[in-house]
């Protein structure tokens, strides 16, 4: 809805889109319990937002006649795309939430402020949900997307879908805020557990919407929800072992979604048409592998070794070879993986990650090092900030008294 | 079968700053609520007041006065009505019971008088 009269009034009138669809919802929670809903809810609340913008732009015309040209061409888009609107509900809308992304992505974004903005604007998150699920304070969300905001004013930053010579980049922009947002409400270390699963869910929608649109349905996409679907699946086995490293292992395998399993696997085969191999199609892989192993001892841990090899190749950060290494140790033994470790033992952003200690820690249990296991857990507690983890953890030292 | 005004009485304000998704759900629960009455048996139909202006007549001349806002009182103001078919007053009173404007404010019950 947001998107449809940003659409109708342009980029730099976002602060007026808000305030009039709000105005609008407004109006609807005090009209809809006596009345009924309309039988368009949607083409009913764009009418009285239409309606109320036309109001303030012809008000401010009074006092800024350079606000003519902009209400009356907005008066006129508007009766056009209302009609549409009205013919058909569907497609309209979310035509225009592919454009709001867009905007919201656009590379002169400060690459922080596009996951606020793109949930605010597309997915119509309160300043306070959003503040909630990335541990900020309401006023700091805030004030970064006023500043925002101003930017989308001052750069005129367009509100479309790009061309087909800016696809790659703009798209790419778009599916990194896609991937990020599902990654902090997947990531369940911290947080309020309720509005992080609003952001995955979230995150899925709008991928999904780019998976129906011809102009951005290309294999990176597929490949991106591919990957979102596979993981979400598992989110039910997993929550209540917050933290636990090898946490596969014990998973209620019968509480994995085999439907979106399935709607993954799909689209991890759409998103092998072309010759383009991402980051998410190997990610993707990865996560199919764990998805449609029987059990875990069945995990195919060779071919994800593998997976990883290729990740590590288009990726070379720590914790990609943290992971590759923990795969290594499945695929060939403890001791291989260990050995691995160590070749990331100098890595200072390793050095401070909980995960790597707590891994060395297993890995050297796994041999029969309890000495070593107790050191390494000691140092991973050390670390480790969230209390699922500690909880974890602590379990772990008990386990193993030092010698 | 007898029928009941419904005034609902509220202090106009809902909490500020609520998500869509919070919106639709109040919405989600008054019609929620008139669909199981309307389950039940029993005709209701609704009726917003615009918020605005309201005009008092007072007195023997009967000579308007326009206030600002509508009359309240105690603050609280008649923000719609509904008219509800019941058997008698304690069914009207069940029927409102559960209507979700009474977690936003009060709601007077009077039966309309029949027509001769």
């Amino acid at each position: 809805m947001l998107a449809t009269l940003t659409r109708l009034l342009g980029s730099r009138h976002l602060a007026l889109a808000e305030e009039v669809v709000q105005e609008a919802l407004v109006t609807a929670l005090q009209q809809w319990p006596y009345q009924g809903i309309p039988q368009n809810p949607s083409a009913w609340l764009i009418q009285v937002a239409k309606n109320r913008a036309v109001d303030r732009l012809r008000r401010d015309r009074a006092f800024d006649s350079r606000e003519r040209d902009v209400a009356a061409a907005f008066e006129s888009r508007a009766a056009g795309s209302l009609s549409a609107a009205s013919a058909d509900a569907g497609r309209p809308f979310e035509d225009d939430e592919l454009c709001m992304m867009f905007m919201a992505c656009h590379p002169d974004i400060p690459r922080e402020a596009r996951i606020a903005l793109t949930l605010k604007t597309v997915g119509g998150f309160s300043v306070a949900e959003i503040a909630r699920a990335f541990l900020a304070h309401e006023s700091a969300i805030a004030q970064r997307l006023v500043r925002v905001k101003k930017l989308l004013r001052e750069r005129e930053i367009p509100f479309d879908v790009p061309g087909e010579r800016e696809m790659p980049e703009r798209l790419d922009s778009v599916l990194e805020v896609l991937y990020l947002m599902f990654n902090e409400g997947y990531a369940a270390h911290t947080g309020e557990s309720l509005v992080r699963q609003d952001l995955v869910a979230e995150a899925i929608r709008l991928t999904r919407l780019l998976t129906r649109h011809s102009a951005t349905d290309g294999p990176k996409t597929h490949a991106l929800l591919a990957l979102m679907l596979l993981q979400a699946a598992r989110t039910q086995a997993r929550s209540g072992a917050d933290g636990d490293l090898f946490v596969l292992e014990h998973q209620d395998r019968s509480q994995w979604d085999r439907s979106m399993i399935a709607d993954g696997l799909r689209h991890l085969d759409a998103s092998a048409r072309g010759q383009e191999v991402s980051a998410y199609h190997l990610q993707a892989g990865i996560a199919a592998c764990h998805a449609s192993a029987a059990d875990y001892a069945a995990t195919d841990w060779n071919e994800i070794v593998s997976l990883y090899d290729a990740l590590l190749d288009l990726e070379p950060t720590p914790i990609v070879a943290l992971n590759r290494a923990i795969a290594v140790s499945r695929a060939r033994g403890a001791a291989e993986g260990l050995r691995e470790l160590a070749a990331l033992r100098d890595d200072p952003t390793l050095a401070r990650y909980y995960l790597f200690h707590a891994t060395l820690g297993e890995l050297s249990r796994e041999i029969g090092d309890e000495a070593a296991a107790a050191r390494h857990y000691g140092a991973a507690l050390a670390l480790a900030s969230a209390e699922p983890a500690r909880r974890f953890l602590e379990r772990k030292l008990a386990a193993a008294p030092p010698r | 079968m007898p029928q009941y005004m419904l005034l609902l009485r509220d202090s106009g304000s809902f909490p500020p700053d609520m998500s869509p998704e919070e919106m639709q759900g109040i919405i989600q629960r008054y019609v929620s609520w008139r669909n199981k009455v309307a389950s039940g048996g029993r005709k209701i139909t609704g009726h917003k007041l615009k918020d605005r202006e309201g005009r008092l007549l007072r007195g023997k001349v009967g000579a308007p006065v326009t206030k600002d806002g509508p009359f309240a009182e105690a603050n609280e103001v008649i923000g719609g009505l509904y008219v509800v078919d019941a058997r008698d007053y304690s069914e009207a009173q069940r029927l409102a019971s559960d209507c979700p404007h009474l977690d936003f404010g009060t709601i007077e019950i009077r039966e309309i008088e029949p027509v001769g």
